[in-house]
C-alpha cells in the first residue's frame, strides 16, 4: 500500500508542479491542486494504474468570504482496488469557469449542479448545467455567506408569468 | 405535415410509487422511455445552510430528518464526523450500543424498501408483514429515546443514555423472532414467477458502469461490487463483528432485491454478537469539553454545573481543519464533510447524500424499458427523498 508521501511523489513525477500544498489532516491526506494542471491531475488519477480512483464520491463547495480566492471545490475520490480516499482541492474566483468533470466520472453531473446552484460556480462543458435543488427563477445563490439565513425573498409575491415549465 | 412521434409524460411529484416527492419528465415512444428527466428539490429545506448558524449538538435533530426511514445511521454519519474533526474517540460500550442502533435503522430502512417496492409492482400482501416487523423496532425506538421514527439517540462523544435491561430483552426478542419474517417475505417473493418476471434483467447496469455513476450501497453491491465501508474502513467497532457482504451478479433489479433481503440477515448477525458481547464500561467520552457531568454530580459540585451549563449553551468548540468521514448507510455511502473554523458551528456541512447520485443516475437505467418498469427501477435503487433534497 502506498503511503500518503509516495502518492505525492507519484504525482510530482508525472505532473511537476501540479499540487500547490498538501496537508494530513487526521490521518487523511488533502491536496491543493494548481489551477492549469487542474484536468490533467484529475484525469492522472482515474487512469493511471497506481492511482485509479474509480469513485468519485462528492464535490463539496465552500465559500470563505473574505479570502482570494473566495471559493474552495473539495472533490473525494477513492479507490476500490486500493482502498484508500484522496480529498483534491481547487481554489475558485467568482468569475472563475471550472472544467467540469462529467467527461471522466458520470457521477460528477448533479454535485456540479448543486455546487452551480447553491453557490454559483460555473462550470464548462457540462452536459445540463441548471438550478437542481432551488427553482428556476430563483435569484441568488443559498449557501454562499453573503446570503442570509431566512432568504431574500420569503416575503415576495408568486408571479406565474415569470416562471420557466420544463 | 408532421405526424408527433413521441410523447411526454409528467409522472410525480405525487405519484405514490416514485417514493416522495420525485418528478420524472418521461420522452415515450409508445410505452418504451426514450428520455427521463428526474426533477428534484421540492423537498429542499437547507439543511446545510441551517447547519451553519447551529451548535455542533443542535445538528443532530437535523439529521434524523435526512434518510427519515433510518435516522439512527444519519446520527451516526453525522456523530462521528464531529468527532473525527473534535479528535475524540468514544468508549467501547457506546459504540456497541450505536451498532445496534444503527442496524436496527439499515432493517427499518429495508423494511419500508421491500414493503414499498413490491407495493409497486403490485405484491400488495407483504407491506402489511414488514410493517408489523417494522412497528417492533419503532416501539424498541420509543422504549430507548421517546421517538419512534427519528431516535436522535446519539450524542457527539457518545449516547444520551445507557440502554436499559427491558432494551436488551426486546432487542433479543426481535433477533429471536426476525429470521422467520425474513423467510416469510422470501416465500412470498423469491422464487415467485409474477415477482421474477417484473424484476430480472430490468434496469441491468455493469459493475464498471456502476462505479463511474458513483453507485454505493447495495445498489452497487448487486452489480457484483463488492464494496461495504463496514469492511473497507471499518469504523465504530465494526472489525469486531462476523458478517458478510452479500453480492449480486447481474446488477438488475432481481439482484438488487436479493442482496438487500440478505442483508436482513447480516444486520441481524451483527446485532446479535454486539447485544450478547456488550461491554462494561462508560457510555460517554471522558472529555469536559464534549461530555455533560452526570446529574448527581451537578447537584453538588458548583464547577460540574458550570460545565454543563457551558456545554449546553455553547458546545464543545472545534479545531480549524476540514474531514470527511462516511458510515454505511441503508442506502449507499453516506458522508459528512464539515469544515471547522475554530468556533462552535460548522463553517460548512456538506452531505454525501448516496441517493442523490443514485438519482442521477435514472436517464440512464430507465432508458428504452416500459413505463411499468420505471416502477420497478425507482424502488431497486431504494430512494429517499429527504436525503435527496436535504
Amino acid at each position: 500500500m502506498m503511503k500518503p508521501n509516495q502518492i505525492i511523489e507519484q504525482i510530482n513525477k508525472s505532473l511537476p508542479g501540479s499540487i500547490e500544498k498538501q496537508t494530513e489532516y487526521r490521518d487523511e491526506l488533502q491536496i491543493y491542486v494548481n489551477k492549469e494542471f487542474f484536468p490533467e491531475l484529475m484525469k492522472l488519477l482515474r487512469n493511471e494504474k497506481a492511482f485509479n480512483y474509480d469513485l468519485l464520491l462528492d464535490i463539496a463547495g465552500i465559500d470563505r468570504l473574505p479570502d482570494e480566492p473566495r471559493f474552495e471545490l473539495v472533490y473525494v475520490l477513492f479507490s476500490l482496488e486500493h482502498n484508500r480516499r484522496l480529498i483534491v482541492k481547487l481554489k475558485v474566483d467568482i468569475s472563475d469557469t471550472v472544467p467540469s468533470m462529467t467527461y471522466i466520472w458520470k457521477s460528477a453531473d448533479w454535485p456540479e449542479r448543486e455546487v452551480f446552484d447553491l453557490l454559483g460556480i460555473n462550470f464548462s462543458n457540462h452536459p445540463d448545467l441548471r438550478r437542481i435543488l432551488t427553482w428556476d427563477n430563483f435569484e441568488g445563490h443559498p449557501l454562499r455567506k453573503d446570503f442570509p439565513l431566512k432568504g431574500k425573498d420569503f416575503d415576495k409575491k408568486f408571479d406565474p408569468d415569470t416562471i420557466k415549465v420544463y | 405535415m408532421t405526424e408527433a412521434k413521441t410523447m411526454t409524460l409528467n409522472m410525480g411529484p405525487h405519484h405514490p410509487a416514485t417514493h416522495g416527492v420525485l418528478r420524472l419528465v418521461l420522452e415515450l415512444d409508445g410505452e418504451t422511455i426514450i428520455k427521463a428527466t428526474p426533477h428534484v428539490g421540492q423537498l429542499h429545506r437547507g439543511i446545510e445552510k441551517i447547519a451553519e448558524s447551529m451548535n455542533f449538538q443542535q445538528v443532530i435533530p437535523l439529521t434524523d430528518r435526512l434518510d427519515y426511514t433510518a435516522a439512527s445511521l444519519n446520527n451516526l454519519g453525522y456523530c462521528m464526523t464531529v468527532e473525527k474533526l473534535l479528535g475524540i474517540e468514544v468508549p467501547k460500550r457506546s459504540q456497541y450500543i450505536r451498532v445496534i442502533m444503527s442496524e436496527l435503522a439499515r432493517i427499518m430502512g429495508h423494511h419500508l424498501w421491500i414493503g414499498s417496492h413490491a407495493l409497486d409492482i403490485g405484491a400488495m400482501t407483504l407491506i402489511f408483514y414488514t410493517f408489523r416487523d417494522r412497528e417492533m423496532i419503532m416501539n424498541i425506538n420509543e422504549e430507548l429515546s421517546g421517538y419512534r421514527l427519528t431516535p436522535s439517540f446519539l450524542r457527539i462523544g457518545g449516547v444520551a443514555k445507557d440502554i436499559t435491561p427491558d432494551f436488551v430483552k426486546s432487542v433479543r426478542e426481535f433477533v429471536k423472532w426476525f429470521p422467520k419474517a425474513v423467510q416469510g417475505y422470501n416465500t412470498l417473493l423469491t422464487d415467485n414467477i409474477i415477482w421474477r418476471k417484473r424484476t430480472m434483467d430490468i434496469g441491468s447496469i455493469s459493475a464498471e458502469e456502476a462505479v463511474n455513476y458513483g453507485f454505493t450501497g447495495p445498489s452497487l453491491r448487486g452489480s457484483g461490487v463488492s464494496y461495504d465501508i463496514r469492511k473497507a474502513l471499518p469504523y465504530c467497532s465494526y472489525d469486531d463483528f462476523d458478517f458478510q457482504i452479500p453480492v449480486g451478479e447481474n446488477g438488475d433489479v432481481y439482484d438488487r432485491y436479493l442482496v438487500r433481503m440478505e442483508e436482513f440477515n447480516q444486520s441481524l448477525r451483527i446485532i446479535d454478537q454486539a447485544i450478547e458481547n456488550l461491554p462494561e464500561g462508560p457510555i460517554k467520552v471522558d472529555n469536559p469539553w464534549v461530555s455533560n457531568p452526570e446529574t448527581d454530580e451537578v447537584t453538588e459540585d458548583i464547577s460540574a454545573l458550570i460545565r454543563r451549563f457551558k456545554i449546553q449553551s455553547e458546545g464543545p468548540k472545534s479545531p480549524v481543519g476540514e474531514v470527511y468521514h462516511s458510515v454505511e448507510g441503508s442506502k449507499g455511502e453516506l458522508g459528512f464533510y464539515i469544515v471547522g473554523d475554530g468556533t462552535a458551528q460548522p463553517y460548512r456541512m456538506k452531505i454525501r447524500s448516496p441517493c442523490f447520485i443514485l438519482t442521477s443516475a435514472l436517464p440512464r437505467l430507465l432508458e428504452g424499458h416500459m413505463i411499468a418498469d420505471a416502477i420497478s427501477i425507482i424502488g431497486s435503487i431504494d430512494i429517499v427523498l429527504g436525503e435527496i433534497d436535504r
